[in-house]
């Protein structure tokens, strides 16, 4: 690496100041936690490019720019309003920081726990020191290890097994104050037979900021979980966003990744399956102008029966640039595993760029597995089609883009996230008249 | 309403069509046969605005107006409706949101305002009533996994909504067995009243049992070598097209 290029100097230099005010300092778990972590980061610096997961993504301009803590819920209430989903519950972090004005939480079941990470350190760390750590390590890269070393808050919930949560807990992060750095860690265990729906919306206010959340998540037997991502950042942000998922025998997990905003944004979704679990991780990502979208999935069959189904979409305008790595590993005992993995991408100008790298590997013998990557634009006899009834052809590219986007949000269930997501879309795709 | 005078046609250096001329009057149904690679899929594109075509020569007047002047959308709002010979499966769109889209780009060309959802779903119920076709249709993908018959009927349907003043209907029999010809050609028979136009192309003389043209035309080698009645069609069923390549009309 050459000197500097990823040595993220404003960050080692400024630790030490905000240090002392994370929580859990006091607890010596995640005190030692948070220092080996930062020793880590401290000799690793920013991931570069010659780390074969980080060979597409340049994380140059994170280490130029000079993101600090703040903390401020001075929200815009009419704003927020327009971001909750109708009939949730929410949860908002504000820079990084649980709000608890700001979250409505009125008639969770006595028994759900939904509370700040911060809190949860204060009164029962012992919780949060069983779940720490346990679902991803500073092994996987450096972004973990700071996200461990910095993360200031977070949402921390426990579904008590059987119960059925009956609307889906929104966790909404805003970013409002240039310059900020918001680094949360939510933890969330779905204990046997429970299931849980979570949307969690990445959105801001200021202009450029550091937006960095890592979810751990476990569920347990023949547990659900539904999670949606909605990452609609605002153009000059960064984004950083990684879910790490352990699924023990026959629980079902399903992911949806929705990711149109920032100028860098990186999302990981990794899942390890036990036996028959179930892994659906569906993915759209819409770039344009310079944006560069990452994705990173995998999912790694550890135990035999296991099914999973991966399918994203990429649809990339202008000079935006998208990438695609989706790895599935087969252990050596995890027979009858059956995986399909698809991705399709749309390069709307001759300047996007799409780098994808579908992965397969096999250690077992006895497996249904499939993957495929399609990359093209869009189809003229499409557009002339529907210019011989009448439609211009500007009009006529977006309804094709739309409908090949939508594809996506139609998978979802949540008709309020749905119109959301369409009315995203939109934004996209002004021609259109829904 | 179309005239087509001495049309010559390339796709790259190669010509296709060689001095075409045709006159259609309103209320006219007009048959073209040929044989393969004679240019009649190059007649109705050239007359749809597909792209991939130059003309090199001649001209083609419609109402009046140097159709060849404009683009492909303001044709078909102007009233050209191609039906295609391979209609395009659009994943994604509604064949409703598709007609939606078509009559309201149209409405607003003429001037008048879009059509509210509610008077538009009653509209196009009722043109799909006409065709006798189940609703459900409407709100399926734009011919996605459609049968041959089903692509066909949703042209017509699609045609049905846009009312134009001519229809081409570019090989509508291919694929399709004989029932299904049946149901499609009563389709077309429907649509047909004093001032619709329309241009059939077919390889077969099958089509025009059902659809019967009042002139017949034959292309060969870019150009009409014969023009007739009806009686032209079983002619030529008889014959071949062997006996008129080379001849000019």
């Amino acid at each position: 690496m050459m000197a500097g290029e990823h040595s993220a100097q404003h960050y080692l230099s400024v630790y030490a100041d905000y240090a002392d005010t994370l929580p859990g300092q006091d607890n010596a778990f995640v005190s030692n936690y948070r220092q080996t972590a930062w020793q880590a980061f401290k000799t690793l610096g920013f991931p570069h490019q010659r780390l074969e997961e980080w060979r597409f993504t340049n994380l140059t301009g994170l280490s130029r720019a000079n993101y600090l803590p703040v903390v401020s819920e001075s929200v815009d209430l009419a704003w927020l309003d327009t971001v909750r989903l109708a009939d949730s519950w929410q949860v908002v972090l504000v820079n990084g920081s649980f709000s608890a004005s700001l979250s409505n939480l009125s008639d969770l079941p006595a028994d759900v726990c939904v509370q700040s990470v911060r809190e949860v350190l204060q009164t029962q760390p012992q919780r949060v020191v069983a779940l720490l750590g346990k679902a991803v390590t500073v092994d996987e890269h450096s972004l973990i290890a700071f996200n461990n070393a910095w993360f200031s808050d977070g949402v921390f919930i426990d579904i008590p097994a059987g119960v059925k949560l009956l609307k889906p807990l929104q966790i909404i992060h805003v970013s409002n104050v240039d310059n900020s750095l918001a680094v949360s860690r939510q933890l969330l265990v779905v204990n046997q037979g429970a299931s849980a729906e979570v949307v969690e919306t990445f959105v801001g206010t200021a202009s450029s900021y550091f937006s960095h959340a890592v979810n751990e998540c476990f569920l347990q037997q023949g547990a659900e979980l539904s999670w949606y991502k909605v990452q609609t950042e605002v153009a000059g942000a960064i984004h950083f966003g990684g879910t790490y998922v352990k699924q023990a025998g026959h629980s079902q997990f399903k992911h949806h990744n929705f990711a149109f905003g920032s100028l860098l944004a990186r999302s990981e979704i990794h899942t390890d399956l036990l036996d028959a679990a179930e892994c659906e991780l569906n993915g759209l990502f819409l770039g344009s102008q310079r944006q560069h979208l990452d994705n990173h999935t995998r999912i790694n069959h550890l135990q035999p029966n296991g099914i999973s189904r991966e399918f994203y979409k990429g649809v990339l305008d202008q000079r935006a640039r998208g990438v695609f790595q989706g790895r599935v590993v087969v252990a050596e005992q995890a027979q009858k595993t059956d995986s399909q993995m698809n991705n399709r991408n749309l390069l709307l100008s001759a300047d996007a760029e799409i780098d994808t790298k579908p992965q397969l590997e096999i250690y077992a013998d006895d497996v249904k597995c499939a993957h495929g990557v399609t990359v093209g634009q869009l189809d003229e006899k499409s557009v002339f089609f529907l210019q011989a009834r009448g439609i211009d052809t500007e009009t006529a590219r977006h309804i094709l883009t739309f409908a090949f986007a939508n594809e996506m949000v139609d998978k979802v269930e949540n008709t309020d996230l749905r119109s959301q997501l369409v009315k995203q879309l939109q934004v996209h795709f002004p021609a259109i008249s829904l | 309403m179309l005239s087509i005078k001495n049309l010559h046609v390339s796709v790259g250096d190669k010509p296709i069509l060689k001095g075409l001329s045709l006159e259609i009057k309103a209320g006219e149904v007009h048959a073209i046969m040929g044989p393969n690679g004679a240019g009649k899929s190059t007649l109705s594109h050239i007359l749809s605005g597909k792209p991939g075509y130059t003309v090199t020569e001649g001209s083609v007047t419609y109402f009046g107006k140097d159709l060849l002047e404009m683009a492909p959308e303001i044709r078909a709002r102007e009233g050209i409706f191609l039906a295609f010979q391979y209609p395009v499966e659009i994943p994604g769109v509604s064949n409703v949101y598709l007609l939606k889209a078509a009559l309201n780009a149209q409405r607003k060309h003429h001037g008048l305002p879009e059509l509210d959802a509610m008077d538009f779903l009653t509209l196009v119920k009722s043109k799909v009533k006409l065709l006798q076709m189940d609703e459900k249709f409407l709100y399926r993908a734009v011919n996605e996994g459609f049968s041959g018959g089903e692509k066909k009927r949703n042209e017509i349907l699609q045609a049905a909504l846009l009312e134009p003043k001519l229809c081409i209907l570019d090989e509508t029999d291919s694929g399709l067995d004989i029932d299904a010809l049946r149901i499609v050609s009563e389709g077309v028979n429907s649509l047909r009243n004093a001032e619709r136009s329309f241009l059939m192309i077919t390889h077969y003389q099958r089509l025009l049992d059902y659809i019967i043209p009042n002139v017949v035309h034959v292309l060969a080698d870019g150009r009409i070598v014969k023009s007739g009645g009806p009686d032209l069609a079983l002619e030529l069923e008889e014959k071949g097209y062997g006996w008129l390549e080379g001849r000019a009309a």
